[in-house]
């Protein structure tokens, strides 16, 4: 086991130039805005300024009289029932990523889905949502979809498609189907399965291919290798004392069930903080490169991947394994749960531990499979693309996929694509496999589809649309549908069809408005199984660490396996890790990228058994060394205008033998200068002890902590007289002893409040505009340093700073407390921002609104301004929201009931980290919270008074591991 | 030394510095009347519609309550425009045959919407919420005049933030009991300061003058 390092004392640090204290990181941090080059766009000289001034000034007296424009109200001509203009209808339907299915409410203004929230009856959000599927509405607006059935690249029409596939199919129908395949991702869906299935009975020489590049390859070959069959796990963190993860990121949203996962084990943290009879949880992680459930991890052991084998068979001998006697000191309420990412063998080691430990049944659950079909994808793809280039294959048809894109390198698929004589693909976006193929269908987005998918423990939910499709895409029950002579059938008819042989009898029509409404299907959870006993693997000789450098590929933390690189907000959200927007890179440790001689910025080519990828080098703090983790998702070359040309494609250097780790990599340093947008140190506020953590043994010892005595201001330390807060005093708790630092809030607030993408040459220049951003901060030595989170909305500050410097009166304090700004009256000082100590205002310095696109109008929130350039703004507690419930609070005459109020940040959060509500009432969760004692507020000692405060982190390390 | 300027330049000078600061007060108060007149904010203009509807006969002489079109003023932001099935619940039967409503029947038969003038047009930075006001006793007749006399529709105030606050700062002078909300003919009684203060009270009535009251 390697060495543990000592908790430092408390200096936290966010980037490595920042501890280094670099001359350039000085520079930075010392300008309020900076990089603040005029941004002219042509050279301008004085006397041309002089002429513009000069007609600005005598047209803007001319602008103030200008009439508003005609504008017309459009009535219904027959209005739906129960649909009031101005008022949201929320349906329930489930988004998918890798076919598992997380429930979600739709919010729809007539007829337009403008934010995605989760659906409170679905086991597996609770409410809650990650950011990818709060990203997932503007993916449905995208300009870039496909919007045509095109043939060899010319717009064609459904009709002609149809016609085309029917031949196909009759031609193959002579050959009882031979030669015809399908190629889809993993399927849950049991429509979809049913007609699939369907197809081979009548065509039964005819093939079902699945692939998902970052599909559960592992687990499902660990759940055989262990009890014979691809058994699903689900695992009960709301039920576990000690959790040892093997490189899993079980809190991140690659793992099914992600969302509920962080919801229990959030909920048992927090109960431990608050009752000192509870006992906290402890978890172990190792891991070659900090993740999200690392930064949770009480322990973590900073292994290259491939160590991580020798790791989990060490613990799975015993004896006096540190870890191993924490687990066994608290046996069926632990939990040993393996990486998706890691090898087969070490999901066996972990049922097998977990069976001998007598977790099994308790803290881990097993089902039967989720998927319908679960088969080996790698070897399914495999043997689709030794068939293409045997010329068995005559007609393909691709759902949804873009295996050109995403199939491991040694395959060549795009080689054996071109021997197909029929090609299909159906996709949202005409990307690298369309190109290929004869003919392309847009797909419809999952907001315009009926269909149906299962959930990470098997429960079903229907698909329903929110909008009919905006291309005319299909779906995937259409392309069946016409293979199985039905081409009239709608996906409709198809789904509901397939629920009506599930659910025989009279009743049907309330089952089906039930399941509906609820998002899920009632009592389609999988029961428990009891496994046999698991198979300990043979132990195989430890892999030779001596086999060099170490390159790991993963999907990326934001835009995930590339199939929503197109989604601005995703490109712009700072990577939770390094806060890096627009971009991948090669993460490297400082030791190993000192001895292969490169830095951060270093153009390198790795070079993997004979495969050549250049990327920029980034040196993580925290990265194990002789270890390089890669992101997949970037290098797109058909994406669409967001993402084609951006960052490098890892799937280039990805085998069917090392689809996750490889050996043997070197890397060659090729230019220096590369540019990357990060955030990591815009809006920084230095060392002044912004996080405070500390373990729950000393925060027994001294619950004062948080607020130490010296940091205290007393209330009436102001000159001014105390304003009394009559009606509501609106107030913020975040909890950082639960935050994962997943970035759900900063998407969820981009979404709700109409927030712009700024693009990557603005984002280098500190300008990046969500209004919730995630600070990150490390602790300890570099190389393995403890990683925080800490969400910094505003602050809305009773002494707020920004208000006392406007001189236009743009930011104003309400009666309720909160920090007001008014867009209609700034005209861009910007002193407030350079007033403010929390550095939480974003100003427009340019037109980053977008006016022009029509189809990106569709997502925008009507509750919120959109903002135009040279003004500033910022986080307003969602006063939109405030205003709602209070009228619907007024009008029934009755006070606002606490926890009618959600933010939009706390809505999706799925830790509950974030509460807000009423101060002035003493029993609201928030006033509640903030009497805790690990409360504390952000520089307070300045007397600014904040409203949004935060309960300090507390860790649970081991005692025994702590004194070694 | 001789003088440069004529004795006569002291007067010229005097008149020509009161001409300058009546030309700045002239244009500053021409751009104020400018302002507040009919060509900037179309008080008293009647829209061009693309049937004449009119009020006056609906309202004042059918006498159909405001609700049976504007449906959802009690409960959301938007007070509602009817759908043409609402206008044609009554002229499949009456006016049948109009001319004038052959747009109105055209839109029934082929599924597409009437195109309506807004004549009360707010800034869309400005977000303003019927059904409170509604429900806490502003009737409809204080903001959108005598309707039932309008034979085409025009609106009666300028819908200027100054207007809007005159009532924010004490809703006292303008607020009525809630079952007069809808009465059309509503005349204030002279006791209104007595009466309003007593229902500002009983109605919980706050008075708003925050910004994000209706900026957000």
């Amino acid at each position: 086991m390697p060495p543990v390092v000592k908790r430092d004392e408390a200096v936290y640090w966010r980037s490595l130039e920042e501890l280094a204290n670099t001359d350039e990181f000085r520079t930075f941090v010392e300008d309020e805005f900076p990089n603040r080059t005029p941004d002219w766009n042509d050279p301008a000289s004085r006397r041309r300024f002089l002429r513009v001034m000069g007609a600005s000034v005598a047209l803007a007296g001319a602008s103030a009289c200008t009439k508003q424009p005609k504008e017309t109200i459009v009535p219904y001509v027959r209005q739906p029932e129960e649909l009031i203009p101005g008022k949201p209808l929320f349906y329930a339907t489930a988004m998918s990523v890798a076919g598992i299915a997380t429930g979600v409410l739709v919010e729809s203004h007539l007829g337009r889905p403008t934010k995605i929230e989760g659906n409170p009856e679905h086991p597996a959000s609770l409410g809650a949502t990650d950011a990818a599927m709060q990203a997932s509405v503007l993916t449905l607006y995208d300009p870039d979809r496909s919007q045509n059935v095109t043939y060899d690249g010319n717009v064609n029409v459904w009709p002609g498609f149809v016609n085309a596939l029917t031949t196909a199919r009759d031609e193959a129908a002579h050959k009882k189907g031979a030669g015809f395949r399908i190629l889809t991702g993993t399927v849950t869906s049991p429509t979809l399965a049913k007609q699939i299935n369907d197809f081979l009975t009548a065509f039964p020489q005819a093939k079902w291919h699945q692939y998902d590049p970052c599909g559960r390859h592992s687990a499902r070959a660990g759940a055989i290798s262990a009890f014979g069959s691809p058994l699903n796990t689900i695992y009960r963190f709301d039920r576990a004392d000690v959790i040892v993860s093997l490189d899993a990121d079980f809190l991140c949203s690659t793992v099914p069930g992600n969302l509920r996962y962080t919801r229990d084990y959030s909920a048992r943290r927090r109960a431990a903080a608050e009752n000192s009879t509870v006992a906290p949880p402890r978890l172990y992680i190792t891991e070659n490169a900090p993740s999200v459930t690392g930064s949770m991890a009480d322990h973590h052991f900073r292994l290259p991947a491939a160590g991580v084998a020798g790791f989990a068979a060490e613990l799975a001998r015993g004896g006096s394994n540190t870890v191993f006697k924490d687990l066994d000191a608290h046996r069926g309420a632990g939990i040993v749960i393996a990486g998706e990412h890691q090898a087969p063998q070490v999901h066996a080691i972990a049922h097998a531990i977990n069976q001998m430990l007598g977790n099994t049944g308790k803290t881990v659950i097993y089902t039967d499979p989720i998927e319908a079909n679960p088969v080996d994808e790698i070897a399914s793809i495999g043997e689709l693309v030794q068939d293409m280039r045997n010329g068995a294959v005559e007609t393909l048809l691709i759902f949804g996929g873009n295996p050109v894109y995403d199939a491991p390198a040694d395959l060549n698929f795009l080689d054996a694509l071109k021997k197909v004589k029929l090609r299909a693909h159906l996709g949202l976006y005409s990307n690298e496999t369309a190109a290929w193929c004869h003919w392309h269908v847009p797909e419809a987005h999952y907001l315009e589809s009926w269909s149906d998918a299962r959930a990470y423990n098997g429960t079903a939910g229907i698909v329903q649309p929110l909008i009919m499709p905006l291309y005319g895409g299909k779906s995937a029950h259409e392309m069946m549908n016409i293979l199985l002579d039905q081409a009239d059938q709608t996906a409709h008819e198809t789904v509901r069809a397939y629920w009506e042989t599930q659910h025989k009898g009279a009743d049907f029509d309330d089952f089906w408005q039930i399941s509906l409404h609820d998002g899920v299907v009632a009592g389609t959870e999988f029961p428990e199984k009891i496994p046999p006993t698991a198979k300990m693997p043979v132990a195989s000789a430890p892999a030779s660490a001596a086999s060099g450098l170490e390159i790991v590929f993963r999907p990326d933390p934001s835009v995930g396996d590339g199939a929503m690189s197109n989604n601005a907000w995703l490109q712009e959200m700072p990577k939770p890790q390094n806060k890096m927007t627009w971009d991948n890179a090669v993460w490297i440790s400082s030791k190993s990228a000192d001895r292969y001689g490169v830095t951060t910025g270093d153009m390198v080519e790795i070079e993997v058994g004979g495969r050549r990828v250049e990327g920029p080098i980034w040196i993580m703090a925290g990265q194990a060394d002789e270890s390089l983790t890669v992101h997949f998702g970037y290098g797109r070359t058909r994406a669409g205008s967001v993402a084609n040309g951006v960052g490098f494609d890892a799937y280039a250097l990805r085998t069917t033998e090392a689809l996750w780790q490889n050996t043997g990599a070197s890397i060659t340093r090729k230019s220096h200068g590369y540019k990357f947008a990060t955030t990591q140190h815009t809006q920084t506020m230095e060392e002044r002890d912004p996080f405070r953590a500390a373990t729950f043994a000393e925060f027994h010892k001294n619950p004062q902590f948080a607020r130490p005595e010296e940091k205290r201001v007393s209330n009436d330390t102001t000159l001014f007289p105390q304003w009394p807060y009559n009606q509501h005093k609106w107030g913020m708790s975040i909890d950082l002893n639960s935050c994962t630092g997943c970035h759900a809030c900063t998407i969820a607030c981009q979404a709700e409040n109409n927030i712009s993408v700024v693009g990557k040459e603005e984002v280098a220049k500190g300008r990046h505009m969500n209004w919730l951003r995630v600070d990150r901060y490390f602790q300890g030595p570099p190389e393995d340093p403890e990683i925080y989170f800490q969400p910094v909305p505003c602050m809305h500050c009773e002494n707020a700073l920004c208000e006392l410097v406007c001189p236009v009166a743009a930011t104003v304090h309400s009666a309720e407390g909160l920090n007001e700004m008014v867009y209609n009256r700034c005209v861009g000082t910007r002193y407030c921002s350079n007033n403010c100590p929390y550095k939480v205002r974003r100003f427009n310095f340019f037109l980053y609104a977008d006016w022009d696109t029509q189809s990106l109008f569709g997502v925008r929130n009507p509750d919120v301004s959109v903002r135009s350039r040279g003004v500033m703004e910022k986080c307003s507690y969602c006063v939109q929201r405030i205003n709602g419930a209070k009228i619907e609070a007024e009008k029934q005459d009755r006070p606002v009931k606490d926890g009618e109020i959600v933010t939009a940040c706390q809505q999706a959060c799925p830790a509950e980290a974030i509460v807000f509500g009423d101060l002035n009432d003493p029993n609201s969760r928030v006033a509640k919270l903030k009497r805790q004692q690990r409360d504390y507020g952000l520089l307070e000692e300045l007397n600014t008074r904040p409203r949004t405060t935060y309960l300090a982190r507390l860790n649970n390390p081991n005692p025994d591991l702590e004194k070694g | 030394m001789a003088q440069i300027f004529h004795r006569s330049s002291n007067s010229l000078a005097k008149v020509s510095i009161v001409a300058a600061l009546l030309a700045l007060g002239g244009t500053v108060w021409a751009a104020y009347e400018i302002n507040a007149g009919t060509f900037i904010t179309d008080v008293d203009v009647a829209r061009d519609q693309p049937v004449p509807f009119s009020h006056k006969h609906h309202v004042g002489d059918d006498g159909i309550d405001c609700r049976y079109c504007h449906t959802s003023v009690e409960t959301s932001s938007f007070a509602g425009l009817p759908p043409t099935e609402t206008c044609m619940s009554c002229h499949s039967q009456i006016w049948a045959n109009a001319e004038l409503l052959e747009p109105v029947r055209a839109s029934f038969r082929t599924g597409k919407s009437l195109e309506w003038t807004r004549v009360h047009d707010l800034p869309d930075f400005v977000y303003f919420n019927h059904s409170i006001h509604v429900n806490k006793g502003i009737g409809c007749s204080t903001c959108h005049g005598r309707i039932d006399r309008m034979p085409l529709t025009y609106k009666v105030n300028t819908l200027y933030m100054q207007w809007c606050v005159e009532c924010h700062r004490n809703p006292a002078r303008y607020v009525r009991p809630r079952d007069q909300v809808f009465n059309i003919a509503y005349e204030y009684p002279s006791n209104q300061l007595e009466l309003g203060a007593r229902l500002v009270h009983e109605y919980k009535i706050q008075s708003l003058t925050d910004c994000v009251t209706c900026h957000r």
